[in-house]
């Protein structure tokens, strides 16, 4: 892809690189500096693979003290830092800068400790996502939310994102399911938030870190709550004629009080792509699909299931079924898991955008892309996290072909811009990142992005942490505008006071 | 001395501009119900909320409601029983613990203080159920975060910087709030005879099991008749409530009650009467006597709780609540707030940290109200304090000393 315009590379570190890879090596002993360009190769790019850049050297540290020693390193010397975990992110969180540390949190894969009474696990933020379930699973217990790339993408990452998954509609997202964090700040301070405490003595440092993409600080540590896996999980397959009905049914679902465990949409070009590629037994003359998911106590779960099927067929389902065994629930989800790659068989390349939209905007936003899809002439599939209204539009393009992959990207950038003006946001759980950077001031004004800023300030003033990712344009901080003064009179005269 | 009533958010914008102009502070307050909490302000000026009051938009099938900051919290509640949902952070009323009447507060004031209760350990707390903001910062800049979907990473979340900043960050004009179904039906088992320590497993155990226990509070012998008005009787009783669907619910509680059959004999409370316990314990009932003896809110791992307690009643007189499954401490001093001695046993058995929610003035402003920071941590604090409010224009004082 036409890459992204990326902060300048500072010529004086680019001059002095040789003797920061020697300290680097001081710092970090062993194999935990990588600095050929062969060897860097494998960490040129994350997930948005269309983006590359070699960094400058890629270190690979072992224990807060060094984490610390490298990030006042680097502020000592104004080096700039990007700090990655499993480098899963689909925004380019993580591209490397030519003149920046390359900070690989990969060998901090230890967990330190499982505390049941207490459901806590603290584990290093190289440990991977399912990494920490699999730690609890054999007291019955897992850690809920669950992005698609859970196998991947660590514990790490998942707090620099903010990381949801199918479950977060009951189950919440990785916000909500951390309780405490060690940090690293920009000049070498480490710091503790929370614990297996709940809530914070004062400011939400844990809230703005977490989805704040690896610019304010580098995780050490993560404490996660671990929940009891519920008792049982059914799913219902659910056909509709509309998107509409669909959506009402998603609707009245909600309205009757139930918080499903998954519910997913796709729609006809995911449906026949998914089918083609599995064989899950999806129907295939249907406009939408519906995956339904109740899990708890059994005894709920087979209550709630008639309830939906009963909604269902309310909005018009023309087919129904319900998983009679552990086996077919996971045949139902099969396609759905299977959607991305399914969808990479019948076209050479694809886009993953990742909008959220206000669920009764679907049809809306539906319509809208096929409008879109016609206009800049490339297809588009959809699956939906329907529960929450999180779009992942699915563009198909041909990289080979001119011009293909610009009209991809625009026509990704309309569809988020369509998500903003019904009501939603740009990403949903991908990040921002690199990606979609420049369609912030779509929903954010200058005052919105200036405020995030100083918060920005306040973590990094300098600026080297993941420079060039969320903000289209990082001012230094000392430029920000200063404060307007009006001497004058009192605000409001005729308003009352007391 | 002017208090400032605005009713719109321009308003609000055009008098912070002006405080920031003059520099000259501003308590910010909705109804002031929580004003006891903190160290005393001393501020010339009062920007008053209670008039930006309005609910901007409900979707109940979008699970999302908006409301103007000064919005009666009770008046949203009202709004949601009527379509069957509810705030499920549970927010507490301060209200009777801090000598005022009862049910009064602002959604705005509930994000400041992040407000939860006894749900939170399932649940979560304010900041896990706001999705945006409108606010206007010390700066005297207008600015939003967040927006009204669930699921949105884009951007820092200033909306959580919000929840617990006491209004020192910035005045929020506007908030989105995630709504979720109001439970169906509910029932509490209640366990007589247990010590801290067993009840402590007991709910460790409850709360790890497949039950979905939504509250776990154990009241000792020392405050357990301030409860239900007395209908407990004697003796310690631990507490566990299930909520939802009434088979589920029926199910579950069954399923709690075999696994706590040894324990001896185990009650079950109807749904209604459930329903006023736990907006006792949410509320803090035993303390709230009318009196402004020192009462702390302690947050500590769930097991390590009843252990700091033990051995802080070997250096004070205390009286003592749990929620959270222990991990939330009711406290309150018979004499002096014993500040020191309650923080340094907190970190002796494992961290956490201590808020003076009651006392008198004097004491407040002499005593940190909330839990100091280390060093590091302080100073980024303060750091971020700075970006908001440079000048230290909105409650100055109130969390840390200016």
């Amino acid at each position: 892809m036409s890459g992204p315009s990326l902060p300048k590379p500072d010529a004086e570190t680019l001059r002095r690189r040789h003797e920061i890879v020697a300290d680097m090596r001081i710092i970090v002993p062993g194999e935990g500096v990588v600095d050929t360009a062969n060897e860097m190769r494998a960490f040129e790019s994350d997930g948005l693979t269309a983006y590359r850049q070699l960094p400058l050297v890629v270190v690979l540290p072992e224990t807060t003290a060094q984490v610390s020693r490298i990030l006042k390193y680097c502020h000592d010397r104004n080096i700039r830092v990007v700090p990655r975990g499993s480098g899963t992110s689909l925004s380019g969180g993580a591209l490397p800068l030519e003149d920046a540390v390359l900070l690989v949190m990969s060998r901090f894969n230890r967990i330190l400790d499982i505390d049941f009474p207490n459901r806590a696990v603290v584990a290093q933020p190289g440990v991977t996502n399912l990494g920490i379930t699999n730690a609890v699973e054999h007291e019955g217990f897992y850690y809920a939310p669950d992005p698609s790339s859970q196998i991947a993408c660590s514990i790490g990452g998942n707090v620099a994102e903010n990381s949801g998954g199918v479950h977060c509609l009951k189950y919440g997202l990785t916000a909500n399911n951390v309780l405490g964090i060690e940090m690293v700040l920009i000049n070498g301070e480490v710091v503790r938030l929370g614990g297996k405490h709940l809530d914070s003595e004062g400011y939400d440092l844990l809230g703005i870190m977490t989805g704040s993409e690896g610019l304010l600080g580098v995780v050490t540590e993560v404490t996660v709550r671990i929940l009891k896996k519920p008792e049982m999980a059914r799913a219902l397959l659910i056909g509709f004629p509309s998107s509409e009905e669909a959506g009402q049914c998603v609707a009245d679902i909600i309205g009757a009080g139930i918080i499903p465990g998954g519910m997913e949409m796709m729609d006809r070009p995911a449906i026949h792509a998914a089918e083609d590629f599995v064989h899950a037994g999806y129907p295939l003359e249907c406009e939408a699909l519906l995956i339904v998911e109740l899990d708890g106590p059994g005894a709920e779960v087979d209550h709630l299931i008639a309830e939906v099927e009963a909604i269902a067929a309310r909005n018009n389902s023309t087919t129904c079924r319900i998983s009679q065994s552990e086996e077919e629930r996971l045949t139902f989800w099969a396609g759905r898991k299977a959607a991305f790659p399914a969808v990479g068989r019948i076209s050479p390349d694809y886009y993953c955008m990742d909008g959220t939209i206000p669920r009764k905007e679907l049809p809306k936003v539906l319509s809208g892309m096929r409008e879109l899809s016609e206009k800049y002439g490339l297809r588009v599939a959809n699956v939906f996290h329907a529960g929450d209204g999180n779009l992942h539009p699915l563009i198909l393009y041909d990289a080979n072909e001119p011009g293909e992959l610009e009209r991809a990207e625009a026509f990704g950038a309309d569809i988020l811009r369509l998500c903003v003006k019904v009501g939603g946001v740009l990403t949903g759980e991908h990040g921002v990142g690199v990606e979609k950077r420049d369609l912030m001031p779509e929903m954010f004004d200058k005052a919105d992005l200036d405020q995030q800023i100083r918060v920005k300030c306040a973590f990094d003033p300098n600026h080297l942490l993941n420079p060039g990712k969320v903000f289209p344009q990082l001012h230094r901080c000392a430029e920000l505008g200063r404060m307007h003064i009006h001497r004058g009179q009192m605000p409001f005269p005729d308003i009352p006071r007391f | 001395m002017t208090t400032f009533t605005p009713s719109t958010a321009e308003e609000v914008l055009e008098t912070v501009q002006w405080a920031v102009s003059e520099e000259v502070p501003l308590e910010v307050v909705g109804h002031g119900s929580k004003r006891g909490i903190g160290r005393p302000l001393q501020t010339e000026h009062t920007l008053d909320l209670s008039a930006l009051s309005d609910i901007t938009l409900y979707e109940p099938a979008e699970l999302v409601l908006s409301a103007r900051a000064g919005t009666p919290i009770r008046e949203i509640e009202e709004l949601l029983f009527q379509h069957g949902q509810q705030l499920a952070f549970e927010p507490m009323d301060y209200g009777p613990l801090l000598g005022q009447e009862a049910g009064r507060g602002t959604i705005g004031g509930a994000l400041a203080a992040n407000l939860s209760g006894p749900r939170r350990l399932k649940s979560g707390a304010a900041r896990d159920h706001v999705l945006g903001i409108h606010a206007v910062s010390g700066r005297g800049k207008a600015f939003k975060s967040g927006g009204r979907v669930v699921k949105n990473v884009t951007g820092y979340d200033l909306s959580k910087a919000m929840a617990g900043s006491w209004g020192t960050l910035a005045v929020v004009t506007d908030v989105t709030f995630k709504v979720l179904p109001a439970t169906e039906t509910e029932t509490t088992l209640a366990i007589a005879g247990l010590d801290d320590v067993q009840a402590t497993a007991i709910m460790a155990e409850a709360m790890g099991s497949s039950a979905e226990v939504s509250g776990a509070s154990h009241l000792p012998e020392m405050v357990v008749r301030r409860f239900l008005n007395g209908a407990f009787g004697g003796g310690p009783r631990t507490v566990l409530r299930v909520e939802g669907f009434a088979p589920s619910v029926a199910y579950r509680s069954e399923k709690l009650h075999k696994l706590f059959a040894g324990l001896g004999p185990v009650e079950f409370l109807e749904a209604d009467i459930s329903r006023t316990l736990w907006r006792e314990i949410r509320d803090c009932k035993p303390f709230a006597d009318g009196t402004n003896a020192p009462v702390w809110r302690v947050s500590m791992a769930p097991t390590d709780a009843h252990q700091m307690i033990a051995a802080l009643r070997m250096e004070a007189g205390v009286n003592a609540f749990y929620d959270w499954q222990g991990g939330l401490i009711w406290l309150r001093m018979e004499a002096d707030p014993e500040a020191e001695t309650l923080r340094g046993m907190i970190t002796r058995f494992g961290g956490g940290h201590a808020t003076l929610v009651r006392a008198p003035a004097p004491l407040r402003a002499s005593l940190p109200v909330f839990q100091p920071q280390p060093p590091a941590l302080a100073a980024l604090s303060a750091r971020l304090k700075e970006q908001f409010d440079p000048k230290g224009i909105l409650n100055p004082g109130r969390m840390a000393a200016a």
